[in-house]
């Protein structure tokens, strides 16, 4: 498999390598074979700052399955951040989660 | 000479596409040649130890061997070739261009070697595969390339882009070299149907080609360090590139 499966997204926030954390520039989302990870097709996961240089990359390989419950714990976990901030701020939530709060 | 031949190996700079330099890992079998060469063109993980041990592994079979680091200018050959393989991948690969730009410059810096005895043979697997192909239609300074699992050159129009204008499989009229093609069954990119319509074309331009497709195996069936490693599938690949070269590089 040499996809091109590819999606980059923009990434505000820092990611750690070692025992630096550096500030990012983007999210890229691949699926392709494995390069570490002894699995043949694997979703990647790069977090970058391309203006820092190749090295500053935090990289994951992860199996589809597990993709999948990264994608789910995600959405649960946004949700209920989305909650939180309409809960904080008193302002554009949708009013039933206001009351619900 | 003992059956183990010794060699040696170095960084040389090569002037690439545009005049940019570049480094390329060369590995020379000890010994006055003449020998043939090969140039290796690295696949999507990059300027990787695979590779640099698969160009040791040919100057060990006696073949004057260099592999440029095609992604040098995202990263420098300092970087770590995995990270810089992702930086690539996350720009959505390099030119095909800059691709033909560079290998001709170590075409050219094989060409010139004192100990190659005039007979020059191009190799890449996955991106590399399709770039081998791609460079054997487009220059016609080699003199036979093989082409392991190139993913891409079936292209449908919507993959087309400013890096990659045009279909690997719309070249092939221009194939100027004895084409050796290994694929895996099991691969999905090329799949079975893309390599099978890749060899179609081959035929109805009439070039010079074998290829030879390996029940059991997947993408990347050499890759020793990989899940996807098919030993016997393997040995048996290599027995035909050493075939192939042993038949076209000769002197």
């Amino acid at each position: 498999m040499c996809t091109s499966i590819i999606e980059v997204t923009r990434a505000e926030g820092m990611a750690k390598r070692g025992d630096q954390w550096f500030p990012l520039s983007q999210a890229v989302v691949a699926y392709d074979h494995a390069r570490h990870a002894p699995l043949g097709d694997v979703i990647t996961l790069d977090f970058l700052n391309t203006a820092l240089g190749a090295d500053a990359r935090a990289g994951i390989e992860l199996t589809l399955e597990t993709a999948k419950e990264l994608r789910a714990a995600l959405d649960r976990a946004i949700a209920a951040a989305d909650f939180e901030e309409a809960e904080v701020r008193g302002k554009g939530a949708v009013p039933r989660l206001v009351q619900a709060a | 000479m003992s059956f183990y031949r010794g060699m040696t190996c170095e960084n040389v700079t090569l002037t690439g596409d545009d005049g940019t330099k570049i480094t390329a890992y060369v590995a020379r079998p000890a010994g006055p040649g003449p020998f043939p060469g090969v140039v290796l063109i690295h696949h999507l993980p990059g300027w990787s130890e695979l590779y640099i041990e698969t160009t040791r592994r040919f100057a060990h079979h006696g073949y004057l061997a260099i592999c440029a680091n095609l992604y040098e200018r995202e990263g420098g050959s300092d970087a770590n070739p995995d990270d810089v393989a992702a930086k690539v991948r996350a720009e959505g690969g390099i030119a095909d261009a800059q691709m033909v730009g560079d290998t001709a410059a170590a075409v050219k810096w094989m060409r010139a070697q004192p100990d190659n005895n005039g007979k020059v043979g191009l190799i890449g697997s996955c991106s590399g595969g399709r770039h081998a192909f791609i460079y054997a239609c487009q220059k016609h300074d080699v003199d036979a390339v093989v082409e392991l699992w190139g993913g891409g050159v079936v292209m449908a129009k919507e993959e087309l882009n400013a890096k990659k204008p045009t279909a690997p499989i719309d070249m092939t009229k221009d194939l100027a070299a004895p084409l050796l093609g290994l694929f895996g069954n099991d691969d999905r990119a090329p799949s079975p149907e893309q390599v099978n319509q890749h060899e179609a074309e081959l035929k109805k331009h009439g070039k010079a080609h074998e290829f030879h497709r390996y029940d059991g195996a997947g993408h990347g069936f050499f890759y020793w360090h990989r899940p996807l490693y098919r030993p016997e599938q393997a040995m048996d690949g290599w027995n035909k590139i050493w075939a192939f070269f042993g038949k076209y590089l000769a002197k």
